[in-house]
């Protein structure tokens, strides 16, 4: 078993033998997480620190659980209520917390590259908990945890990415990482929201949503970003929904056993319809929440071994 | 009267696109023979032995951004001034975007003066084609030419009005001043950081279709066919946008183009893991676009190249990849990055100093960029195989933001000389 990285800024960097460590060992703290005692010590004595520059409640609260869970002192900071109000460049506020000496940041940013360049200049392990459109790591994993225990396997499905390709990290590491592990993606939306070069990525390209789905073992709705558009990329809502937002007829399409997922939160009746999301026979996203604790406790546990293979850093 | 004698050069000459052996004698600031011997006998001369080393034209930079007025703890004409002289440079072209930006006939005296007083090589400011970049009025065109004003530009701020385009390349036109324009459709670049494809992509960056920069030219050379201004793009920098410059050639018009050197030496790939010494604008380019420029360049296609020399500070450089500041700087390190392009036989040296001094200064109105007798005594002596690890710290100019730090580079300026004054000699 080998992971041999100081920080986990994206899926990009990852081998396939590094994820399936991630995930093996994940599948572990779903057990943990399913006793009455839930606690483990992994990161006991460790300080982890949540930046969060983004509102988010359920990725939050997720790595919060996930450190408490293995014994670290976790603080969480919202920062767009803090210091860049005042004016403090994402730099001074992190050796501003680096100072502190912690073991685990943890940065959500608005800005795509925001995770590696607080890797560069401080002294512990990043954890990228989604920066711009660039990467989520720990949402593609959790979501391929997902999809393995349900398959039973995370290679050779077919998966069907839908809706907005162009402003999503999310899409962005699932594609990186279902391709990693020998996938065939398909990429379902409007061409206004796909991304540009996206023939260069080896996927299948659909604008119509019901071929998009043929047959397909996995579904895949994105969240309509909204307050990532700076306008004019649908018409509409409603027409949106009518060609693209997931509902029993166009899942029809699809591989009778085929399972849908959301990352979360949904905007019910826009991207997908309610009652399909809450149909326990289909939907999957009541896992992918559990699933997430678990993977994110693995992600840490991992890092952490390796920070505490490291010879102290002794700072001045 | 001193006269001195470069014996023993190797004589590049732009003008006759000829690499040879031969000698170069300056008197009272005018180069006054150029001999195809490279030991020539000339009686009261001092002797500066060039050692087999290319003698060229120094190079005349268009584009040239000093932090002088407004950012002077960026770059002030003095620092701009040395970094030129240690790169060869022996003109500066400078921009007008400084802040305030050189929009009236008094800011464009205040840069004059200062150059006078700081700079050790020539200066020659451009102002500003609308009053403070807004794309709404003209400046004043006639008072900033009698002031001195080399071009008219609003540097990255293109006019999106093109009435009031139209009207400013109409008066310029009659004036005969050259305009300056920045190709780039507005609406489509609007936010941009990176050029449209896969990388983009998987960054996760704004990025702009290539096209944007040919509908930005092709919107400006139908200004040009309607008005007859004489027109020089700043940089074009994509294959996309090419055939519309060479179409604009072959019907005669007077429109001429350049390329920053980083856009002929560096692709978008460069930028790796978001490193922002590598942003720039426009944005870098593909690889193909990259070779295609290349051949535009070796063709005559695309005229002149520049430094582009833009200093940021530290902190403006160390943010997230999208809010850190554009642009890199280059006055130093444009000729030993541009000689990879030699290096890798892409470029002959006649063909690099027709980019870099003879065709900016013609384009300008100038007698410089020529080894030819009576041509002002602007020279650049260089070794160019002589290999460098560049060391950003090193640099004279203020601003240390160049993508090259660290990198294994071949050539090194020996001498360079403004007007017969030897204005830097590595030796010392």
């Amino acid at each position: 078993m080998r992971f041999d990285h100081r920080h986990l800024l994206g899926i990009e960097p990852l081998r396939p033998d590094e994820i399936v460590t991630i995930l093996d060992l994940a599948d572990q703290y779903v057990d943990l997480g399913r006793r009455r005692d839930k606690h483990a010590r992994a990161l006991a004595g460790l300080t982890q620190i949540n930046m969060f520059f983004e509102s988010s409640t359920r990725t939050q609260a997720s790595f919060e659980l996930a450190g408490k869970r293995l014994g670290a002192d976790v603080m969480s900071m919202a920062m767009q209520a803090s210091s860049i109000k005042k004016g403090e460049t994402l730099i001074d506020t992190a050796m501003t917390l680096n100072a502190m000496h912690p073991d685990l940041l943890v940065v959500r940013h608005p800005q795509s590259g925001a995770a590696d360049l607080l890797a560069q200049k401080v002294n512990c392990a990043v954890l990228n908990a989604g920066d711009g459109r660039h990467e989520h790591p720990t949402q593609a994993l959790l979501d391929a945890l997902t999809i393995r225990r349900a398959k039973g396997r995370l290679h050779r499905l077919s998966v069907a990415i839908c809706g907005d390709i162009a402003h999503s990290r999310v899409a962005r590491s699932n594609i990186l990482l279902l391709h990693k592990m020998e996938n065939r993606v398909r990429l379902v939306g409007p061409p206004t929201l796909m991304p540009s070069g996206i023939e260069e990525f080896g996927v299948e390209v659909f604008d119509d949503m019901e071929e998009g789905l043929r047959d397909v073992d996995v579904v895949m709705m994105l969240r309509l970003q909204r307050e990532r558009m700076d306008g004019g990329f649908i018409p509409s809502e409603r027409e949106y929904f009518h060609r693209y937002g997931l509902d029993a007829e166009k899942l029809a399409h699809a591989s009778p056993e085929a399972i849908v997922m959301h990352p979360g939160p949904m905007n019910r009746g826009v991207e997908i319809d309610g009652t399909l999301a809450d149909d326990i026979n289909r939907s999957v996203i009541q896992d992918q929440v559990e699933m997430g604790v678990a993977v994110r406790m693995a992600a840490m546990d991992l890092l952490a071994r390796n920070l505490r293979a490291r010879p102290t850093e002794v700072m001045a | 009267m001193t006269r001195t004698l470069i014996a023993n050069a190797r004589l590049i000459d732009p003008e006759a696109g000829t690499d040879a052996p031969g000698a170069l004698l300056i008197e009272a600031g005018r180069i006054a023979q150029v001999f195809d011997t490279p030991a020539p006998q000339v009686a009261d001369a001092t002797v500066v032995e060039a050692g087999g080393k290319c003698l060229a034209p120094g190079i005349v930079d268009i584009g040239v951004k000093v932090g002088e007025p407004g950012e002077r703890h960026k770059e002030s004409l003095g620092t701009a001034g040395q970094a030129a002289a240690a790169g060869g440079v022996t003109t500066l072209v400078t921009r007008p975007d400084t802040q305030p930006p050189i929009d009236t006939p008094e800011a464009l005296e205040f840069i004059r003066r200062r150059a006078n007083e700081a700079a050790p090589v020539n200066v020659l400011p451009m102002a500003a084609l609308t009053k403070g970049f807004a794309g709404a009025e003209m400046t004043e065109i006639g008072f900033l030419l009698d002031a001195g004003a080399a071009a008219f530009t609003d540097c990255a701020h293109v006019v999106s009005d093109t009435k009031v385009l139209s009207r400013a390349m109409t008066y310029a036109r009659s004036l005969g001043a050259l305009v300056i324009g920045h190709p780039q459709d507005p609406g489509l670049s609007a936010g941009a950081v990176a050029t449209s494809g896969k990388f983009a992509s998987l960054r996760g960056l704004p990025s702009v279709s290539p096209m944007a920069e040919r509908m930005g030219l092709d919107r400006d050379i139908a200004l040009v066919e309607m008005t007859g201004a004489r027109y020089h793009a700043d940089q074009v920098t994509t294959a996309r946008a090419l055939p519309a410059l060479e179409r604009a050639k072959r019907n005669g018009f007077d429109v001429t183009a350049g390329i920053s050197m980083h856009h002929l030496t560096l692709n978008e790939l460069d930028v790796a893991d978001y490193r922002t010494f590598f942003k720039l604008t426009p944005p870098l380019r593909s690889e193909e676009d990259r070779q295609q420029v290349v051949e535009a360049l070796r063709s005559g296609l695309i005229d002149v190249i520049g430094s582009f020399h833009t200093p940021q500070d530290e902190e403006s450089k160390r943010l997230p990849f999208e809010e850190a500041a554009s642009g890199a700087v280059g006055l130093e390190t444009m000729l030993p990055v541009l000689l990879r392009l030699y290096h890798a036989d892409e470029l002959d040296l006649p063909v690099l100093f027709r980019a870099l001094a003879l065709n900016p200064a013609r384009r300008l109105g100038l007698e410089s960029g020529r080894l030819a007798r009576g041509a002002p005594a602007d020279l650049v002596l260089f070794d160019p195989d002589k290999p460098l690890v560049l060391d950003r710290f090193k640099l004279r100019s203020k601003s240390k933001n160049t993508p090259f730090d660290g990198a294994r580079l071949q050539g090194r300026v020996l001498g360079t000389w403004v007007a017969g004054t030897r204005v830097f000699d590595a030796a010392t």
